[in-house]
């Protein structure tokens, strides 16, 4: 029941250094490019000055260097995004046609294994189920939540409950879950919610998690809770946006609020709709934290980006590891490029 | 479209009225049915957190035997659970205070250098003219859409190995021990956040009136001058946007903390100890519940604090992809 501060130490005085690093980085960049530009204008004042004391033609004063500024103001973004993201992705390419200790060729190697091996090919199912099933479940419950509570009392507060998941971790989210479903044997007391439900309506409790492909979707369940919030706040944004006067002109032709639902406010909406289902399907392909810790991909239900740690951090097979990666990748391209497309569409609209 | 009609006949106007009362019968119905569904989802949608953090207020032995529920009829309260979690001795304890720290050690930087660089990045690409700006805002916009999985194994090859080109050394090795790793754990959270970082403040700072950066450049002031006390400035409810954004992805992040922090108690965060705890420990409920707790509650309050900022952000730039 001690503190001790001795343990704590070291890791502020290497937060204060990231400070001070950050300061002198950010600061000197600036200071740099405010001190440099005055120096070349003074140079250039004393040359004039020079130059009519001597009689001698004046100096022609140059161009102010635009490049010079923008290579600056870009040079540390660029500097790290190749260093952190270009570089390695390539790099990251090619391992996935090495081997595990990435020292030979192995062509095609890792792709064949990725649809032969039966338990990656559960692996790649269980991805798809989450794709198909998280991005429509959150949407629906999302948008029937921001219609719901649209121009009700205490909409805020009420929006707020359904949001808050937001900013809870997949982690805790996920103990909080465990906890929904925690199991005791039968005739003890149960402390998980949903067993308690099943025993309180006669049926026996379940070992939830150990159970597939019905735990698959408890965690996507998990998943659909963290997400609804962000689809309620992007739609309800967007039903707000539709014009007053349509919406009064449908009500003075009297639409029944079905109608006008089907109507007038998915029309409206549908960008929104389309970019909110998007964004839900990228995030879901990458889902890691909540697989690692619910089950830890075990029972049957590892995704891509849980089974590529795997391969990669635990069992050092990089090559394996990498073909997965390369996999995500080009499964999330096609989304990346229908969603801009649909903003650029709405842009020009 | 019709509009109100004064005109109509008495009959007429009669049924007008009695659709109108039908209507107004029946809205009132929908909305019950309205307030009832939403409610039953706010219900779903709150239960989970509230049992958990119940739970993490009952005696250990009470947590392992009975439900929360039962706490209503027959409430113990002890704040044990979170004492032990935090500064307990033993190993299995959680000693969660350390963790907790290195969470602060590594979020507070990582949010801070890329709203930095980003804005920066953001200002060159929207106001300053340079041949090739358009190419070098898709190439970044573009990056977006790589997962960061595929910069990980080579990027901790990066850290533990150096760069070597043909024999020469351009990088050696980091080697960094204990809490140094931090170091990596920034770098690598600053490099991924960039893609996106820069598509946002851009939105923002493109925005701003032509006009005002024109007349502060015939008034002779230069780029960092006008970046430093015109644009920073007006773009702060970005950078706020950004930085919760930013905040609440670092804090709850667990990949990229497990690769380049590791699970040790000098560097790993809150999620990377919990995450292992869930595993090792599943059925200490009574410090995984005080523990998700503890993990939950820095962002909750930056985020219910920041509500207003975190939503604009959300609406203006899709969402971090």
């Amino acid at each position: 029941m001690e503190f001790d501060f001795a343990d704590v130490q070291p890791k502020l005085l290497m937060l204060l250094y990231g400070l001070i690093a950050f300061a002198v980085v950010v600061g000197g960049l600036l200071l740099l490019l405010d001190a440099v530009p005055s120096y070349f204008a003074r140079r250039h004042e004393a040359q004039l000055i020079a130059a009519a004391a001597n009689g001698a033609p004046l100096p022609r004063r140059r161009k102010p260097r635009e490049g010079m500024f923008a290579f600056f103001f870009l040079l540390p973004a660029v500097l790290l995004l190749m260093i952190g993201l270009v570089v390695p992705a390539i790099r990251t390419t090619l391992l996935s046609f090495m081997d595990g200790g990435s020292r030979n060729w192995v062509g095609l190697d890792n792709y064949a294994w990725m649809f032969s091996d039966s338990s990656i090919i559960r692996v790649l199912i269980n991805t798809l189920v989450w794709v198909l099933l998280v991005p429509l479940v959150a949407t629906a419950f999302g948008l029937l939540y921001a219609v719901m509570v649209d121009k009700a009392r205490f909409e805020s507060v009420a929006k707020s409950l359904i949001f808050m998941p937001m900013a809870i971790s997949f982690v805790g989210a996920a103990i909080i879950w465990k906890f929904v479903y925690a199991y005791r044997g039968e005739g003890q007391d149960q402390i998980g919610l949903l067993n308690q439900i099943v025993v309180s309506l006669g049926g026996e409790p379940k070992q939830w998690l150990l159970e597939s492909p019905l735990n698959t979707l408890l965690l996507i369940v998990i998943m659909v809770w963290i997400q609804a919030g962000f689809a309620m706040v992007v739609l309800s944004a967007a039903i707000k946006a539709i014009p007053a006067d349509i919406v009064e002109a449908a009500r003075l032709d009297g639409v029944t609020p079905w109608q006008m639902f089907w109507q007038i406010t998915m029309p409206s909406i549908r960008p929104a709709l389309i970019v909110v289902v998007v964004t839900l399907s990228i995030a879901t392909l990458k889902v890691f934290d909540i697989v690692r810790t619910a089950t830890n991909g075990n029972y049957d239900t590892s995704v891509i980006a849980n089974e590529m740690y795997n391969q990669a951090f635990r069992y050092g097979q990089n090559g394996q590891g990498s073909a997965l990666a390369v996999f995500l990748f080009v499964l999330v391209i096609p989304l990346v490029i229908y969603q801009i497309r649909n903003l650029r569409q709405q842009r020009e609209g | 479209m019709t509009t109100t009609t004064p005109t109509l006949p008495a009959g007429a106007q009669a049924t007008g009225k009695t659709t109108t009362t039908a209507g107004r019968v029946r809205k009132r119905l929908n909305s019950r049915t309205a307030t009832l569904i939403s409610i039953v989802i706010a219900v779903f949608w709150t239960i989970p957190t509230f049992g958990l953090f119940v739970s993490s207020f009952r005696p250990e032995n009470e947590i392992k035997t009975t439900g929360w529920w039962t706490f209503f009829t027959n409430p113990q309260f002890t704040l044990e659970n979170y004492q032990e979690v935090l500064f307990g001795r033993s190993s299995s304890s959680g000693q969660l205070a350390n963790y907790f720290i290195n969470s602060l050690a590594i979020t507070i930087p990582s949010v801070l250098f890329p709203i930095a660089f980003a804005s920066l990045a953001a200002y060159a690409l929207a106001w300053i003219n340079f041949r090739g700006r358009d190419w070098a805002y898709i190439a970044i916009f573009a990056l977006q859409i790589v997962p960061l999985q595929m910069a990980l194994v080579p990027l901790l090859k990066f850290f533990s190995t150096g760069v070597t080109l043909g024999g020469v050394t351009l990088m050696p090795a980091w080697d960094l021990v204990d809490e140094q790793k931090f170091a990596q754990v920034w770098f690598a959270h600053t490099c991924f956040a960039l893609p996106f970082a820069v598509f946002l403040l851009h939105n923002f700072i493109a925005q701003l009136p032509k006009d005002l950066m024109e007349a502060a450049r015939v008034d002779g002031a230069t780029h960092p001058k006008i970046f430093r006390t015109i644009v920073l400035p007006l773009i702060t409810p970005a950078l706020a946007a950004f930085g919760i954004f930013q905040f609440l992805w670092v804090w709850n992040d667990l990949l990229v903390a497990l690769i380049f922090a590791g699970g040790s108690s000098e560097t790993a965060p809150l999620t990377v100890r919990l995450a292992e705890m869930a595993g090792s420990r599943g059925n200490e409920w009574q410090r995984l519940t005080s523990g998700a707790f503890v993990s939950i509650v820095v962002p909750l309050i930056v985020f219910l604090s920041l509500q207003r900022y975190f939503v604009r952000g959300l609406l203006a730039g899709s969402v971090k992809g």
